[in-house]
């Protein structure tokens, strides 16, 4: 019964189902993409403020309209009641900083707060009027996509559209403003006006996001698309259009869930598909997923511990005088602990970096020319952080293949020509066993 | 406060020259009520290249912000080629500090370059070709064409560097205006900027450039201005980089002032 009923509305078989979801999958579209502007600017709790505040305007719209004798479940009154509310209250937000000096996110609270507090306040004095209790104003709150008409949907669909359209002609400038507002200034881009239309386009998919997933939630479909996105991609377009499409599915998953078992109420499925996807893309984001990283610092660590063993290696040779040494000499020549060595020299002598010489071991003539390398970088290194004391510490990359990898040619000869010795493993500029 | 010897030589009220690429009339800027730079008073005349030095907090950084109207002013009149900035504002290019910006941002080197090229451009049209090959262009003149595709977090401190002197090469402005362009970049990315900076004054251009290291200024810039607070000195190098302004300009900054008078081949005379 829910296996055919949720199928019916994945393919969209009922026509207005199909209208409710396609509206609420553009919604999703137009959450993700204004939404990725808002986290680039860094304004993202804006739009739970904003969201919040708009409680008062929807029910003092019914209680005005009620007062008035007008049709008090007019969803175009209400709405406007909450653009007007969202409206003031992104206002308020930059203006109650500069006037009082708080810091953002402490004036966001009281907006929010103080907001969404006369919000219910004021519903309770709803609810006791005539007609206040069927006009289903806690639908605001929490959404209610699967019960909405096509009419609603269309609505929706529509606005978010519009919404994705001056997204996209703007993107460059918004672009500009989230990345270096002070240069935008400087070749004659208002800040403030860009900014009004970034909040502009922010409150109308809050509002039109009102009666789909309700207000609390409505947050969720402007951060959480972008800050998924963020894991696979470093660039800005790519970043925005993957969050459109993140919304969109969450959206139409999420709608046609809470449509084929109504009891699961649409908001709390979108936003939950939304944590999902984002869950899957901290783990597996090609860019700054937690995998990845793991995977690197691995491969990291493998290296350095290599680089280690060499360098360890090649100094106890040049300190015994010979080509053999031991675990023992190892150990004394650095503070690692004893499995660490033990690993290290498994695993040199699995890669053919060292050999096995009777009692002790010796580098392999690969692991020698490698050890040779390693050294001369990393002396190199040491002689550049020396010499340019002021300036070098974030240009410092030991574990490149190369100095030259890193540094001008003529540093390098600058630094080689200090050492004397040219392409030779130069001498350490300080006494071995002393390691940095 | 110090008592400036030697500051006749400073322009004042309406004898400014009409041909300076620069000219600030009696600028008072502060931060809440405090007052970081009190009446200054400057020509830089075109064509030249020119470095503003003074101590840290001294409203070097201020000035040039302040030129750009990035912060209110308390008084004062800022003319660019004899107009205001508003009006001249396609001849004028800006270099922030480095630290302004969020380095993690995702966008690449090419698309922070191709940004000079919007004020060109016009609010909706989108970079195209012509855009993205005069960024190219700007990028291979600062010997970063390789790294066009790179996202910026992956670029050395020096390579950022860079990109935001190339992105202001792409608006072939008339005057430049530089926030600590040296400011922790290594030795070789210091002489490719020096050189970038020589070949935009040998093309006619006037280089304003906030600078922090007292050995190399005599070096690299023909004019310069003293500041601290206010205009301590402000004339071409040599008459205007006595042991006497810095003196004034640091107060009593000792090792500053020795490190200045060794530059200048004065070996601690007077200090």
């Amino acid at each position: 019964m829910l296996a055919a009923s949720l199928y019916d509305t994945l393919l969209l078989t009922d026509w207005n189902v199909r209208v409710v979801v396609l509206g609420t999958a553009l919604l999703g579209v137009a959450g993700g993409v204004v939404g990725s502007f808002l986290v680039l600017r860094k304004r993202a709790l804006l739009g739970d403020a904003v969201s919040h505040a708009m409680l008062p305007g929807v029910v003092g719209a019914f209680i005005a309209m009620q007062l008035l004798g007008y049709e008090g479940k007019s969803l175009a009154g209400l709405l406007t009641g909450a653009a007007l509310a969202g409206w003031l209250a992104s206002w308020s937000i930059p203006l109650l900083k500069r006037v009082t000096g708080l810091k953002e996110d402490a004036v966001m609270g009281v907006v929010l707060g103080g907001g969404f507090g006369l919000g219910i306040a004021l519903l309770g004095v709803a609810q006791s009027l005539p007609e206040g209790n069927q006009a289903g104003l806690e639908s605001f709150i929490y959404g209610r996509a699967a019960s909405m008409l096509a009419s609603d949907a269309i609505g929706i669909g529509v606005t978010a559209v519009v919404a994705v359209a001056a997204c996209t002609l703007l993107a460059k400038e918004f672009r500009l403003l989230c990345f270096d507002e002070a240069f935008g200034r400087a070749i004659g881009r208002r800040e403030g006006l860009l900014d009004l239309m970034l909040m502009l386009l922010a409150v109308t998919v809050t509002v039109v996001g009102l009666q789909a997933v309700g207000l609390i939630l409505v947050i969720a479909l402007l951060i959480i698309p972008a800050a998924a996105a963020r894991f696979w991609t470093d660039d800005c377009v790519c970043m925005v259009a993957l969050a459109g499409a993140i919304g969109a599915t969450s959206c139409w998953l999420g709608t046609s869930i809470s449509a084929a078992a109504p009891k699961l109420p649409a908001g709390s499925i979108v936003v939950l598909t939304l944590t999902g996807l984002f869950i899957i893309s901290l783990a597996f984001g090609v860019r700054r997923g937690g995998l990845w990283r793991l995977v690197n610092a691995r491969r990291l660590s493998v290296r350095t511990a290599r680089q280690h063993l060499l360098r360890a290696a090649a100094e106890q040779a040049e300190v015994l005088g010979g080509a053999v040494w031991t675990l023992q000499d190892l150990h004394g020549a650095r503070s690692w602990s004893h499995s660490g060595a033990q690993r290290s020299l498994r695993r040199g002598i699995r890669a053919g970096d060292v050999a096995v010489c009777g009692e002790g071991f010796r580098l392999t003539s690969q692991g020698a020319a490698a050890a040779r390398r390693i050294l001369r970088n990393h002396r190199l290194w040491e002689l550049f952080l020396i010499r340019y004391a002021d300036i070098a510490a974030s240009h410092v990359d030991r574990g490149a293949d190369l100095v030259e990898h890193v540094l001008d040619d003529a540093i390098v000869r600058e630094l080689e020509l200090a050492m004397e010795r040219g392409d030779e493993a130069p001498p350490s500029p300080h006494p071995i066993g002393d390691v940095s | 406060m110090h008592h400036v010897a030697g500051t006749s030589q400073l322009p004042r009220g309406s004898e400014h020259d009409p041909n300076a690429a620069l000219s600030i009339h009696d600028l008072t800027v502060a931060y809440d009520r405090r007052p970081v730079l009190w009446d200054v008073d400057l020509d830089i005349p075109a064509g030249c290249l020119a470095a503003i030095v003074g101590p840290n907090g001294a409203g070097k950084s201020t000035l040039i912000k302040a030129c750009l109207d990035l912060l209110p002013r308390v008084s004062g009149d800022v003319r660019m080629f004899g107009a205001p900035w508003r009006s001249v504002r396609s001849r004028v290019a800006y270099v922030p500090q480095r630290e302004t910006v969020d380095w993690d941002f995702p966008v690449s080197a090419l698309d922070v370059v191709a940004m000079g090229t919007y004020a060109k451009l016009g609010w909706l049209r989108p970079v195209g070709r012509n855009q993205k090959r005069a960024a190219m262009e700007a990028l291979d003149r600062v010997g970063l064409v390789e790294f066009a595709r790179r996202q910026i977090s992956q670029l050395s401190g020096g390579q950022q560097q860079r990109v935001f002197l190339a992105r202001a090469l792409v608006q072939h402005a008339d005057l430049y205006l530089m926030d600590e362009p040296f400011a922790s970049v290594d030795a070789a990315t210091e002489q490719a900027i020096v050189e970038t900076l020589q070949s935009l004054r040998a093309s006619g251009a006037t280089l304003v450039v906030v600078h922090h290291d007292l050995q190399t200024v005599a070096e690299y810039f023909e004019h310069v201005v003293l500041l601290n607070m206010r205009v301590v000195a402000s004339g071409p190098m040599a008459e205007t980089l006595t042991t006497a302004n810095l003196r004034a300009t640091y107060g009593g900054r000792l090792t500053l002032l020795e490190q200045a008078a060794t530059a200048l081949g004065r070996s601690g005379k007077g200090s």
